[in-house]
């Protein structure tokens, strides 16, 4: 649940009093033309941007806490250029994801789980990861999150610079990762495919939340057009 | 000027140990992105501990074991109350701030022992030598690569096989990436500041055996010697930073044995000589041959 969410950066307004929740088994999308505030949403949420305002998990406050602490409290996040660790292998940008995994035991279930999601991140676990084609990264850092078994999961742009055919792969393992219970807040640029997929998607302007579209608004395209110029 | 095979086994004994410093150095620059100012001084506190100990009859190991406490302390106390207030400063903030705690140290040490020092020889049987075929070989020298090569073998298996190692070399690759993944900074931070403390205290116990005389200023010179080493290898990498530790110390090492009694005052000359011209040709350093690709 995120409340009169503010993000200041100096003298930069990026957020300003933004409120929406995402329950589980959910897709929210965030959308919006660049500088709209949607990834300074997401680092703000994360605890890596400056905030004010209220982020709840359950009954947690998260503003205010350190980057680890909120990914040990259940929150996982698969940042924009997906930040894998190129010099490391598959299996350890895996391994790392645990850092933030409250449980323990249990972990060739999980990876089993992930591996029938992400059938790549087995096939090539011994390779670097510096070495994996970009739409094979990006699954290796949506992999790295879900190993953390987090509740809530944030995506910044997970299909920026991907070919449309792996894009399609993201967007169909969002919808397992739905269908598993997972609560997903989901920012990107391409707006009829992200409308598509969410229940609700908000549409951001000028760091404020301007409108809210529903899956049937998809196909609308003078809609979402109006909804990015408004 | 004469090389000998005994100039080439100081330089090697050296190497190792300037090596054990490049580690211990270059550890705490992965994760905090600081070089450590004060490294010198946590070897010279152990140095003295060491010196106190014989000085009190202290058995050799009572001995050790004090220097491994004394540098660890300083080590947890330098991480407590200079590193963890400074993190998210500046890198020059936290530069300066460690020229400040080395100058306090160094002070303290002056007040303490005074500016003539004391003797560490409880060791100094190691300054003796091994004959092998024909060749006089100090003890230190075949000590000092044994020691180095296990600590660097020890510290490899922690890296390579444990949970603490993965997160320290990916907070080294990218310490923002690594807490939005629930790695623990503080904790990191406190392993990275506690190992180079560990090595800095075996450094501290060779280097007495090297040079008895412990005075405030002990392992100053090594440090910055060491420093343009770990630049010359390339800073940003652990084993480029381990080889231009090694490298040079082993020309220190050789060329100070070579160069004729008249001339040794030259020696840190032609040692930043070669420093400068290796950045000059080579600024990325002399042994980082990685390159910066990124996928489209």
């Amino acid at each position: 649940m995120v409340d009169s969410l503010d993000v200041r950066y100096g003298g930069v307004h990026a957020v300003r009093d933004v409120s929406f929740s995402v329950a589980p088994g959910e897709i929210v999308g965030l959308i919006g033309p660049n500088g709209a505030g949607k990834s300074s949403t997401l680092h703000a949420i994360m605890g890596l941007a400056p905030a004010t305002g209220s982020v709840r998990l359950g009954d947690a406050e998260l503003v205010g806490r350190r980057p680890e602490d909120i990914a040990r409290s259940g929150i996982a996040l698969v940042p924009e250029g997906r930040r894998i660790f190129a010099e490391l292998t598959v299996a350890q940008n895996l391994r790392l994801g645990l850092a933030g995994r409250q449980a323990h035991g249990g972990t060739k279930e999980l990876y089993d789980g992930i591996h029938e999601l992400f059938p790549i991140v087995h096939e090539f676990r011994n390779r670097q990861a510096g070495a994996l084609s970009g739409g094979q990264q990006q699954q290796l850092a949506i992999a790295r999150a879900l190993v953390s078994e987090p509740e809530v999961l944030l995506l910044d742009e997970p299909s920026l610079g991907l070919a449309p055919s792996v894009v399609d792969v993201v967007f169909g393992a969002l919808a397992a990762i739905k269908e598993r219970g997972l609560a997903v807040l989901l920012v990107e640029q391409r707006a009829q495919r992200t409308v598509a997929a969410a229940d609700r998607t908000h549409v951001l302007g000028g760091g404020e939340l301007r409108l809210t579209l529903g899956p049937d608004d998809a196909a609308d395209t003078e809609k979402l057009v109006g909804a990015y110029l408004s | 000027m004469t090389v000998t095979w005994q100039n080439l086994a100081d330089g090697v004994g050296l190497g190792a140990i300037y090596a054990l410093m490049a580690v211990g150095i270059g550890l705490v620059f992965g994760v905090l992105r600081l070089v450590n100012f004060a490294y010198g001084q946590l070897v010279m506190a152990g140095a003295f501990a060491l010196a106190l100990a014989a000085e009190w009859g202290w058995p050799v190991w009572a001995g050790i074991v004090l220097c491994f406490a004394v540098v660890l302390a300083l080590s947890v106390a330098m991480d407590y109350l200079v590193f963890r207030p400074l993190r998210g400063h500046s890198p020059a903030v936290m530069l300066v701030a460690t020229f400040a705690v080395a100058f306090l140290l160094q002070n303290i040490a002056l007040l303490w022992f005074g500016s003539l020092g004391k003797i560490a020889s409880s060791l100094s049987t190691l300054n003796r030598p091994w004959v092998i075929s024909g060749v006089e070989i100090r003890k230190i020298a075949i000590v000092a690569v044994i020691v180095a090569a296990v600590c660097l073998f020890a510290l490899n298996q922690l890296l390579e096989r444990t949970e603490i190692g993965l997160h320290m070399r990916a907070a080294s690759m990218d310490f923002g990436t690594s807490r939005m993944l629930g790695v623990r900074a503080n904790r990191v931070i406190s392993f990275a500041v506690i190992i180079s403390g560990v090595l800095a205290a075996v450094v501290a116990v060779m280097l007495t055996v090297q040079s008895p005389l412990v005075t405030p200023d002990f392992a100053l010179t090594d440090t910055i010697v060491v420093l343009a080493g770990v630049v010359v290898g390339g800073l940003n990498r652990p084993i480029p930073a381990t080889l231009g530790g090694f490298l040079i110390g082993f020309a220190t090492g050789v060329l100070g044995g070579a160069l004729p009694t008249t001339q040794s005052q030259y020696l840190p000359t032609f040692v930043f000589v070669a420093v400068i011209v290796v950045l000059l040709v080579r600024p990325r350093g002399l042994f980082d041959f990685s390159r910066t690709v990124e996928r489209v």
